[in-house]
């Protein structure tokens, strides 16, 4: 287990106050401007070699990422720093504590990062319901302002900084960089085709990064401790401690931060209280929000959770939202239940997805309902394949990944459902 | 996304208050001087706050003119968006989380006390307790499943009792702390904390 004396996030319950005062205590704002003295090359070079890779979900290696941003800015135009708080995947919930416990880590990592990416003006795209988070980030940054830590010559590092809160609206796809440079410009929020990419043609058509809110937070903490420190931690290429948000049949559902490549079962167990009725209660896992597939117990007894691992599980370690299902619910329901969800989402731009996520729910149902014949499981099958990669965004994957995950996994509770309709049949 | 209820009875005319004027300028200032388009979402928020927690076409039709473009422009950005209401809601605006970690947690139950306390129907207005709910995607608060949102604060951990209370509160304008009702802080595990020890 993470020594606490390892945890970034030492106020992830909050205990302490989120204040300034309270935050300098814990070492936030310590050495900022020494750090940015080592200059954009060193910092870079510093979270490359950290392996840090970006906890929004996709997990790509964000030394790189902010490596694409160009050299040497145009006059008219500028670069932007964006934060991702748009925190909508179902069993994620861990920027949420970043934004009302650990705001100070926060905007000091905007202002480290936005420094090496050579951006002048950072935006945090928050949630719409995270109206208190909102307001307490507000206020931090106004103390922040207050001290001079950010604004004119930040923190006397010589660099201007300003940060500014813009908040979404309750559509889950702004949490899609390009669906969030849309909504940010005033628009509904529809991905972009990529290439060009935000690096290059971003916000107003300028330079951007896109960064999650948990990526930016620990980017103080890997500078002043090390990069060597935090690449401690974890299996080669998963580096670091990360934040698990355990959820569903557990006894004690918590945030805890966690060593990066920890068994999923010592972290169920160790941290959760372990599965409600015990280990051999448990039926399946989702290990990475709602998207990713789901993991049968099988797995789960041995599984690492990192990038790496879940991907040759066929599943994949997205935002680190670990929901426990154990035997006393109906699987096919809780697929049944992100189908909806996706549906819902669906933006509406490509049709694979505005149509297909639909489809896709009512099959779903009336599978749950018993209403299907055997062979329109191999249907259900098909229409996933349709849309998987036949959209702009990966919206269309994560409509499809969790029902593939129940049939590769969970077939004949499928076929048992739909038995039941060719035995009244019979009758 | 998917459609929207809109108004059928709308109020002629819509102006911001002096106070929401002021407002409008900090926020226009965030964006830059030709991206002034950006302002829509804001702006459209501080419309909803101001008309009782509902935005009227009229507004949509003077944000449009504030910011110098069209009004199908901002119109298409209020209905693409879940949060923006175009119909009344009650005072107390209950929005129950039941996507899938909720769902495990037993949000039917919540559900079900909001049918019986509420109205049976989501979407319409209880008089009596000026108050409305509905169902709502993932709120982002799944480790304290499972949880509503009364308009703008989080109530987690809830039990079908804790719910109706809660419920049944609105009558006296009476509401519990936010947070979680059953005591812990944050995103702790309830029972014993594993780490973060020498702040329990």
């Amino acid at each position: 287990m993470l020594k606490d004396e390892n945890r970034i996030f030492k106020n992830l319950y909050g205990d302490e106050s989120c204040d300034l005062s309270s935050a300098l205590k814990r070492g936030d704002w310590k050495d900022t401007n020494e750090i940015i003295a080592k200059g954009k090359a060193w910092i870079i070079e510093e979270i490359k070699k950290s392996e840090l890779r970006g906890r929004g979900g996709a997990g790509f290696p964000t030394g790189m990422k902010w490596s694409f941003a160009p050299k040497d800015p145009y006059p008219n135009r500028p670069h932007y720093l964006i934060i991702n708080a748009d925190e909508s995947e179902p069993g994620t919930c861990k920027d949420r504590d970043i934004l009302r416990y650990e705001p100070q880590k926060l905007i000091e990592g905007s202002l480290i990062s936005a420094y090496a990416i050579g951006a002048k003006v950072c935006y945090v795209y928050i949630r719409g319901e995270y109206v208190n988070e909102g307001k307490i980030l507000q206020e931090a940054i106004d103390e922040a302002y207050k001290k001079n830590l950010i604004g004119k010559n930040a923190s006397g590092t010589g660099w201007d900084f300003d940060m500014y809160i813009h908040f979404g609206a309750g559509a889950y796809i702004c949490g899609e960089e390009t669906a969030l440079l849309e909504s940010l410009e005033g628009n509904k929020g529809q991905p972009r085709l990529k290439p060009p990419f935000p690096a290059l043609v971003g916000l107003y058509g300028c330079p951007t990064i896109v960064n999650n809110v948990e990526t930016i937070a620990v980017v103080p903490s890997i500078l002043k401790r090390g990069a060597d420190w935090f690449a401690s931690f974890g299996r080669p290429k998963n580096r670091g401690t990360k934040i698990f948000c355990i959820s569903g049949n557990v006894v004690n559902p918590c945030n805890v931060e966690e060593e990066m490549s920890i068994p999923l079962r010592e972290l169920i167990e160790t941290h959760a209280g372990g599965v409600i009725g015990g280990w051999d209660n448990l039926q399946a896992v989702i290990p990475g929000g709602s998207s990713m597939p789901l993991l049968p117990k099988k797995v789960c007894d041995n599984i690492l959770m990192d990038f790496d691992s879940l991907i040759e599980a066929n599943s994949g370690m997205g935002t680190a939202g670990v929901v426990v299902i154990d035997k006393s619910q109906d699987i096919v329901s809780c697929i049944s239940r992100i189908s909806r969800f996706y549906k819902h989402e669906s933006c509406g731009q490509c049709t694979p997805c505005r149509e297909g996520s639909g489809w896709l729910w009512r099959m779903m149902e009336r599978i749950n309902r018993g209403e299907s014949e055997i062979h329109e499981i191999d249907m259900l099958l098909d229409v996933t394949k349709q849309i998987e990669g036949h959209t702009i965004c990966a919206f269309g994957e994560a409509a499809a990944w969790p029902i593939q995950g129940l049939l590769r996994h969970f077939r004949e509770q499928m076929e048992e459902k739909c038995s039941n309709l060719a035995n009244r049949k019979i009758a | 996304m998917s459609g929207k209820h809109i108004a059928k009875n709308q109020p002629a005319s819509f102006i911001f208050s002096e106070e929401n004027k002021e407002k409008i300028k900090d926020i226009l200032k965030k964006y830059p001087d030709t991206k002034k388009k950006s302002a829509i979402m804001p702006l459209l928020y501080l419309a909803q706050k101001q008309n009782n927690n509902w935005i009227p076409l009229a507004a949509i039709e003077l944000i449009a003119s504030m910011l110098n473009t069209t009004y199908i422009k901002v119109y298409e950005v209020a209905t693409f968006y879940s949060m923006y209401n175009l119909a009344p809601v009650g005072k107390y605006f209950v929005q129950v989380c039941t996507t899938t970690p909720c769902m495990i947690r037993g949000s039917g139950k919540i559900v079900e006390a909001c049918k019986k306390i509420i109205s049976k129907k989501p979407g319409y207005i209880n008089e009596d307790l000026d108050s409305s709910w509905i169902e709502v995607e993932c709120l982002g608060a799944c480790v304290n499943a499972p949880m509503v949102q009364i308009n703008k604060d989080y109530y987690e951990d809830l039990t079908s009792e804790k719910a109706e209370t809660i419920f049944n509160g609105f009558k006296e304008g009476r509401l519990p702390n936010i947070g979680s009702q059953s005591g812990r802080k944050g995103s702790e595990p309830i029972e014993k904390r594993t780490t973060l020890l020498k702040n329990a």
